[in-house]
């Protein structure tokens, strides 16, 4: 065990609970949620207007977060950081601020098979409202992109053009469970149109991995809090200073402006600017505490733990089922996060999460809401296993064990 | 209690009306978007009764079952009882506790056979 399950008061209660759907959203420390207590008992007051105690105490505590992410992430200002609900309002924010006025008719979007679909749907309908071409990169059979030559050497002449304007890409699947190499491929891409903008979907890399915007050199970077520890609410939109001044509000009304007159309004600096009404005090606090949370148990040892589970119940799934069993993305070349989507034959994937839900194990059916995967993979649904720190081999143990007991069930 | 009972077992192992009726009056598609399944029914109707109907497609054990069981549920039954039935009248057959999830896993072949009666009308009309 990396992490004491007793730090994180839901696996605490007597109800047994066994949790493998992190990837869908991460359990939360207690740390976190006294952070948020302590805003909603203490200083529950609204930010960046009170001249009183609370009020400034609440600002401080909420600005504060800007400067932890921004080191967190390695942005060059806390004025980059934009926080928003949920990493798909922050590619929502892109796509129609950033991309609505800059992408034309014969422009090229350029995304892959594998996004989830907070980083598809924006911008396929990006393409279609503004007449771009919509490009979506393929993969392998073995779940990798499609951009490698036979020597694993970084291939996109095919993709990239002088026409592409965006390229949208994840850093680690939510269901294959692979780390793209995005430092690679961004330098690919910058290789051959240096005018292209990139935007990273994080949400699946921050919780595990060390993520430094400025060595990937891209041009936006997404997260959600939910999915590291923070609570539900909040996202976050990592832009380049210069992109996000020239861009316009996505959102208009109160925060976001300087001055407003009957005939005009002039907006606030960024990032205030794209923060209109009152945000998630509370949960922006709370995502301070996840941080910390994440630093003091250290990203490097969370990810060791997460592979060794991973791995462990690869190999037990294996053993236990044989050629039934089909894990996606398992043969691919590049290294995974704790994730392990599967198909058993014979079994459905809704069946499967049925079955192990009545013994309180938690896992997820479906599509995990990446669609084009799952036709590319022929699948029509996946069941899912993900792991976080607080996940141990007990789990995984158990997990295996029971998934025998559904296997038997149905079939 | 688990879902899974032996009677939801038995009839997703070996469900009723399993097929496409090779003639039929009433021909239509369904599927479950959160998790791909999907389900073909097709009908026979004589003087507004149901005579025969078979379903085909993918789906899990509640869904497979459910199907199972509704077809055997309204063969011989006149079109407006089936027009009828509700979402109490299948969990009923199935004699289970479902959460909202599963429910729609479930209530698939009633949208399926609604559908097709739906369908009869309008061509009727």
């Amino acid at each position: 065990m990396l992490q004491q399950k007793s730090d994180f008061p839901i696996l605490s209660q007597k109800n047994k609970l066994t949790y493998l759907d992190s990837a869908a959203t991460s359990l939360k420390p207690q740390a976190v949620i006294d952070a948020m207590d302590e805003y909603y008992t203490s200083y529950s007051a609204n930010i960046h207007r009170g001249l009183y105690p609370l009020s400034e105490r609440a600002s401080a505590e909420y600005e504060e977060t800007r400067q932890v992410i921004a080191d967190f992430i390695g942005a060059r200002s806390e004025d980059e950081i934009i926080f928003t609900r949920n990493a798909t309002e922050s590619v929502n924010l892109v796509a129609y601020s950033y991309g609505r006025e800059h992408v034309q008719k014969g422009d090229e979007i350029v995304t892959t098979v594998i996004e989830h679909h907070a980083n598809f749907v924006p911008w396929q309908q990006l393409a279609f409202g503004t007449g771009a071409d919509f490009k979506v990169i393929d993969i392998t059979d073995q779940g990798d992109l499609n951009i490698f030559d036979k020597n694993g050497k970084l291939q996109l002449q095919d993709v990239i053009t002088p026409k592409t304007k965006i390229f949208a890409c994840n850093y680690v699947s939510n269901v294959l469970g692979t780390v793209q190499p995005v430092k690679d491929i961004i330098k690919a891409v910058r290789a051959i149109n240096p005018e292209v903008i990139i935007l990273i979907d994080a949400a699946q890399a921050v919780p595990h991995l060390e993520v430094n915007v400025q060595d990937l050199d891209c041009d936006f970077l997404v997260f959600s809090a939910h999915k590291m520890c923070g609570p539900t609410g909040v996202g976050v939109l990592w832009g380049r200073q210069d992109l996000l001044e020239n861009m316009s509000p996505f959102l208009f009304g109160g925060d976001m402006i300087n001055e407003v007159h009957i005939d005009k309004s002039v907006w606030a600096t960024v990032p205030h600017k794209f923060e209109a009404g009152t945000p998630d005090i509370a949960g922006v606090i709370g995502l301070k505490a996840a941080v910390k949370y994440l630093q003091d148990v250290g990203l490097e040892k969370i990810s060791k733990h997460e592979d060794e589970l991973a791995s462990y119940t690869r190999e037990k799934l294996h053993e236990a089922f044989g050629n039934a069993l089909s894990i996606v993305g398992e043969y691919s070349r590049l290294p995974h996060v704790g994730v392990v989507a599967f198909t058993i034959r014979g079994c459905h994937p809704h069946d499967i999460a049925g079955i192990l839900a009545e013994e309180q194990i938690c896992i997820r059916a479906g599509f995990h809401c990446a669609m084009p995967l799952h036709t590319r993979l022929g699948a029509k649904a996946t069941s899912r296993a993900s792991f976080y720190m607080y996940s141990t081999k007990e789990d995984a143990d158990l997990f295996v064990s029971k998934l025998k007991n559904a296997y038997s069930v149905l079939t | 209690m688990s879902i899974y009972q032996e009677l939801i077992l038995d009839h997703y192992h070996s469900p009723h009306n399993s097929g496409v009726l090779q003639k039929y009056d009433a021909d239509v598609s369904v599927a479950n978007s959160s998790c791909g399944d999907k389900l073909r029914i097709t009908l026979k109707v004589r003087q507004e009764k149901i005579t025969d109907i078979a379903f085909t497609g993918e789906g899990c054990a509640i869904s497979i079952a459910a199907a199972s069981m509704l077809t055997d549920e309204v063969k011989g039954k006149d079109l407006e009882a089936v027009t009828g039935m509700t979402k109490d009248d299948v969990l009923k057959l199935l004699n289970i506790q479902l959460t909202p999830t599963r429910l729609r896993c479930a209530l698939l072949p009633l949208e399926g056979i609604s559908k097709a009666i739906l369908s009869l009308k309008s061509t009727m009309l």
